[in-house]
């Protein structure tokens, strides 16, 4: 049963205000992490750590880093 | 002591502790002689023989942004919170980076991340640790976050020497000022030792009081029935400057920090000499360093943590390096004894009482014991008197190390 495109952004934006306290609204599709985010890269393995633990996906430090956008996360999880 | 050195003043304080928040109501509940101590109601209290201690009265996470709390371990938690205050307080001077120094320590260090932070590796693997957990447990990161925090380039550094270290650490930030390596530096201790392991650890050592049926009762330095020390945690932080620096950019000053003196036991690593030696030889080089003499010290705040063997020892060392006539008090009684932390809130403490002219009384002093001649302040406060005030903040740690503070009014 996998979960909704909308379910994981709404997780991943949960996971993304805990981290670096943007709101979670702010964390739309189309957002770049570097460049409209601000989140640097020990930033992401913080937000990979808890993304591997709420979704139950593996994401190799080779992935995580062609990972550039909201947009790339979402569908990495939705393998 | 030559008459042309650089002078050292406190001109900031921060404190958040078992009993407060912040300076002012952690003063106010001393003043008012409240014990911070509580029975604890953690997952790990069954494991060990002590279900008590002195939790800090406001939880750090709490005040701090929650993606910074995140990042940081407990100690930096309580840190970084009484830094900004200290900080704050001072006015925020407009130092140059490269003049502002941090001399900040911890006895233990990051130890609930690393116990945590073990868990996690064995039941879940490496690549669930987070990229933090090594500036969390490294015990210089409470000193190197509030570097971070205020741009402090001349020198962040972290003295350890078990519960002498946040005294070590305002001895060492004097030091920074008078050879002219900083301007401003702010300096104390911290520590968040509440956990299963050490509280264990401590009761195998058997340092720690277990009258788990009054823990309000149980940090009594110098009662006869005292039975070992009560774990506390916070951390307590002032921000020193050379007097020049402070009065040219006209900020309020507290009180001279005006000499340290260290010494070590060499006798054993966690046994107090029973003659005092060390304590003695700390005390009379701090005084010697601060120029004056034993008659010019109205107040001690003693290292008494409540343990059998240390209480009396070091009050009989006080009477012969400095004379009985001081007001002598623990305000461990009511936080319980912040290890690392200890010198920081207890100079905090010292300074509040040379400000004021009060000394707080310890609390669950009953019964005095045997060979006690100094005058200890229990029962109600007492005044200090008025003109040329001056006072010691004592810690002593495991491993034998002594540290004495001289701080006079300003």
């Amino acid at each position: 049963m996998a979960a909704t495109e909308q379910e994981i952004l709404a997780g991943l934006g949960k996971i993304i205000n805990e981290i670096t306290g943007i709101p979670a609204s702010e964390v739309t599709p189309e957002k770049s992490f570097v460049d409209d985010l601000d989140i640097d890269s020990l930033s992401m393995v913080e937000i990979a750590v808890a993304a591997q633990d709420e979704f139950g996906v593996e994401i190799p430090d080779d992935q995580l880093k062609n990972l550039k956008t909201v947009k790339d996360v979402l569908t990495f999880i939705q393998g | 002591m030559s008459a042309n050195r650089v002078r050292v003043v406190v001109t900031g304080l921060g404190a958040t502790t078992p009993v407060g928040g912040d300076v002012t109501s952690s003063w106010t509940a001393l003043l008012a002689g409240q014990s911070g101590v509580e029975t604890l109601t953690t997952d790990w209290i069954d494991a060990v023989p002590v279900k008590f201690a002195g939790t800090a009265a406001v939880d750090p996470a709490e005040v701090l942004p929650r993606p910074e709390a995140r990042r940081l371990d407990r100690s930096e938690q309580f840190a970084l919170v009484a830094a900004r205050e200290a900080w704050q307080d001072a006015g925020a001077p407009e130092v140059a980076p490269e003049r502002l120094g941090v001399v900040v320590s911890s006895g233990i260090g990051g130890i609930s991340t690393t116990l945590s932070a073990y868990d996690t590796w064995r039941e879940k693997g490496w690549n669930r640790l987070s990229p933090f957990t090594v500036p969390m447990l490294m015990p210089n990161g409470p000193a190197a976050w509030i570097g971070l925090d205020l741009k402090a380039q001349a020198g962040v550094h972290a003295t350890v020497s078990a519960c002498a270290s946040g005294a070590e650490a305002i001895g060492h930030a004097m030091d920074m000022i008078r050879v002219g390596r900083a301007d401003v530096v702010v300096a104390g201790g911290t520590e968040a030792a509440i956990h299963g392991l050490n509280m264990a650890a401590f009761a195998a050592a058997r340092a720690m009081s277990t009258r788990n049926d009054d823990p309000a009762a149980a940090s009594r330095p110098w009662d006869r029935a005292r039975d070992g020390f009560v774990l506390g945690e916070g951390a307590g932080i002032v921000v020193l400057e050379s007097e020049e620096y402070a009065k040219a950019r006209g900020a309020r000053i507290y009180a001279y920090c005006a000499g340290v003196g260290y010494s070590a036991d060499a006798h054993h690593i966690t046994q107090p000499e029973p003659e005092g030696r060390g304590i003695i030889m700390a005390m009379t080089q701090s005084l010697t360093d601060a120029g004056i003499t034993g008659l010019d010290i109205k107040h001690v705040n003693a290292h008494a943590t409540s343990t059998p063997a240390g209480d009396v020892g070091e009050v009989q060392a006080v009477a012969k390096a400095v004379g009985t006539h001081p007001l002598v008090t623990s305000t461990k009684s009511m936080t319980g004894h912040l290890l690392g932390g200890a010198g920081g809130i207890e100079s905090v403490f010292t300074i509040k009482a040379l400000q004021e002219r009060i000394v707080p009384a310890t609390i669950n002093l009953d019964d005095l014991d045997d060979g006690i001649d100094v005058d200890l302040v229990h029962g109600k406060n007492r005044t200090l008197p008025d003109g040329d005030i001056a006072a010691i903040n004592n810690s002593f740690g495991f491993g034998g190390h002594n540290v004495s503070v001289v701080f006079k009014g300003a």
